[in-house]
């Protein structure tokens, strides 16, 4: 078996966010981080193939050189055999793009499964899953909190509204991972080390044979929003009551 | 001139109120761009859902009623949508930022060939789409460079558009599931069963974090009793356990903005703020006054939930009668 998982850097969540001056993205000295998204696809993958012997891990990003940074310490680092760059400008990718790379990756690599996040926590988008798995043709099972492979299916278990769904997928499949799949390990000093000496790929765009590289969505301006203002802090549960009632009528 | 078609939101044979919240993102669109806008009901043994659609203004009401469709299995129900957007024209398909929405849409977008914008809370006039980005921190306007467009709709952001009386016709759509559905398998739902309201839909929200622990329901239930309200939760709180996941507010939850929204327990990380700042009146109860909850909180009592909740409940109630 071998399975394709993804290794996107996004910005610190706690960071401070300044806009860039063609405000369509944010710029300035951010820390990075390994999209949590990732890491738990990257968790899924490594169980997986601990219990399926023979089974090959392959992780992707797309990105600068910066992004491969995150490939080598962030998956091969925790174990995934070998890692693949593919060179982009993020300034020019869009989730679309991003999902027909991926399909160019996958046409090359030919995985049984590819696992994503379910959502990149900077664009928020939550789209390329299930846009690489139309353009595959293949069956999909997003927002995962449980992932059993045996044989050649999967029977995944779905955060969705109202509960959890489970879904049996035949293989090939893409599965994109929620933060309640599984707990990431952390990356060992023997892992560090012997990451540097992992296989590691860098594909341009070009090599892949997409029909066009153009995107379909486009940032047009980047604004912050208004925030809230801090109120008043009660004394007692009688003051809250009694403020709620005559000053905000809310109950 | 647009054609818009709203994919419509239900559970066990009900109409979803997120449904007319996303109506009220396509009239605002074709009222700008001009148009008109059809429904679409996909499922099994929903003609009711549809019926519950026809005082809505739309040209029709497209009915996909299918064994095949009794789940919404994504590949299916994308192939289905596109199939119809196809057969009527539509340009644009929308729906509301659920995770059936959420799961369906992309797929859709790739058989229409268009761009799709993820969940809308404005639509300016140069025909951009506002979207949260960065767990909300941020607002970017985005365009789509295709003829056809898909959307979500961030339900919460627009208020649920009314009836308009008139009976749109309903229109069968002989939908054909078959080929995109026979690699997934339903094989069960597991689902939380409650009388409250749905947070979507709840004017009042009572919501616990990790510090209420394995009392979780034990101080949330009465307030929430007292008040019709729904009850949420934080990741941390579900994570433990203390909580199932449909509760769940916040950048990877559910978005809500009720009028009301209790914040017990919880110390206010950014992630879960994406998913409650925008309420009208926020409580923050917290025995830890420098947590980041009491910067958005309009009232903030520096208490134990365990003694103060109660109370509060208590002190409600007898105002009530
Ligand atoms: C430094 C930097 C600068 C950027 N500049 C711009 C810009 O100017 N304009 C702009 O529009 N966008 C820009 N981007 C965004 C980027 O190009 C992607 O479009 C975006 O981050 C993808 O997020 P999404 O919300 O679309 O993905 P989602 O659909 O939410 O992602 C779902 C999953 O897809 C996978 N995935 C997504 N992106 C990648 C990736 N790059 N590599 C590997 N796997 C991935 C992950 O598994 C992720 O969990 C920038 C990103 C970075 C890091
Ligand atoms: C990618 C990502 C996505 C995330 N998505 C979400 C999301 O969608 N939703 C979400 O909620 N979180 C999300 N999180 C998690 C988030 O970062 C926080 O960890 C989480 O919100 C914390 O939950 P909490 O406030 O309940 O717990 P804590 O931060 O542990 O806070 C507990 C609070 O309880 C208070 N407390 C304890 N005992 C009492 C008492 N007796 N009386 C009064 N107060 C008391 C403490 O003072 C403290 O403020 C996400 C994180 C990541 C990395």
């Amino acid at each position: 078996m071998k399975i394709l998982v993804s290794a996107k850097r996004v910005s610190d969540p706690n960071a401070k966010l300044a806009i860039a001056k063609d405000g369509k993205w944010i710029e300035g000295d951010v820390e990075y981080i390994l999209n949590p998204f990732c890491e738990n696809a990257i968790e899924c993958a490594l169980q997986i193939a601990e219990a399926n012997e023979g089974t090959e891990t392959v992780a992707i990003g797309i990105g600068d050189d910066e992004t491969a940074r995150f490939i080598r310490q962030g998956a091969l680092a925790r174990g995934i055999d070998r890692g693949i760059l593919v060179s982009a400008e993020e300034a020019s990718i869009d989730s679309d793009l991003i999902a027909r790379i991926y399909q160019g990756v996958v046409h090359r690599e030919k995985p049984d499964i590819v696992l994503l996040g379910k959502q990149a926590i900077d664009g928020d988008s939550n789209q390329v899953g299930q846009l690489l798995a139309e353009y595959l043709g293949w069956p999909q099972a997003t927002f995962a909190s449980k992932v059993e492979v045996s044989g050649n299916k999967a029977i995944v278990t779905r955060e969705v509204d109202g509960g959890l769904e489970t879904l049996e997928v035949s293989l090939p499949c893409v599965i994109t991972a929620d933060l309640r799949l599984n707990e990431p390990r952390f990356a060992s000093l023997a892992g560090i080390m012997k990451a540097k000496k992992k296989p590691f790929d860098e594909l341009e765009i070009d090599d892949l044979d997409l029909e066009d590289t153009d995107t379909k969505v486009q940032i047009v301006g980047l604004s912050t929003p208004s925030g809230r203002k801090a109120g008043v802090i009660v004394k007692d549960v009688e003051e809250l009551v009694q403020k709620l009632r005559s000053e905000a009528r809310a109950i | 001139m647009s054609k818009v078609l709203i994919l419509a939101e239900h559970d066990k044979g009900a109409l979803k109120k997120v449904t007319l919240n996303t109506l009220a993102f396509a009239r605002q669109y074709v009222a700008k761009f001009g148009g008109s806008y059809d429904f679409a009901v996909l499922g099994h043994n929903v003609a009711g859902v549809a019926e519950a659609l026809r005082g809505y203004g739309a040209g029709a009401v497209h009915l996909a009623d299918h064994a095949d469709l009794a789940h919404p299995i994504a590949s299916a129900w994308a192939k289905v949508l596109a199939d119809l957007a196809k057969s009527i024209g539509a340009d644009m398909v929308v729906a509301p930022a659920t995770t059936t929405g959420k799961d369906v849409l992309p797929r859709t977008a790739v058989r229409l060939g268009a761009g799709m914008a993820s969940d809308i809370i404005a639509l300016t006039d140069s025909g951009a789409f506002a979207r949260p980005m960065w767990a909300g921190n941020l607002t970017g306007n985005v365009k789509i460079s295709t003829a056809n467009k898909v959307i979500s709709v961030r339900a919460s952001a627009f208020d649920a558009a009314e009836a308009t009386g008139g009976q749109s016709p309903v229109v069968a759509f002989a939908a054909d599931p078959a080929l995109a559905s026979t690699r997934v398998k339903f094989v069960s739902f597991d689902g939380v069963q409650s009388t409250r309201p749905d947070l979507a839909e709840a004017t009042t929200i009572v919501a616990g974090g990790r510090g209420l622990k394995d009392r979780f329901y034990a101080v949330t239930e009465p307030l929430a009793d007292v008040l019709g309200a729904a009850i949420g939760a934080t990741r941390a709180a579900v994570d433990d356990g203390y909580a199932p996941n449909d509760l769940q507010i916040g950048q990877t939850g559910k978005v809500v903005a009720p009028q009301l929204y209790f914040a017990i327990a919880m110390s206010g990380a950014v992630q879960h703020l994406a998913g409650m700042k925008n309420s009208k009146v926020i409580v923050a109860i917290n025995k830890n006054p420098d947590e980041p909850i009491f910067k958005v909180a309009d009232y903030g009592l520096v208490a134990d939930a365990f003694v103060a909740v109660p109370e509060l409940t208590a002190q409600i109630k007898a105002l009530r009668g």
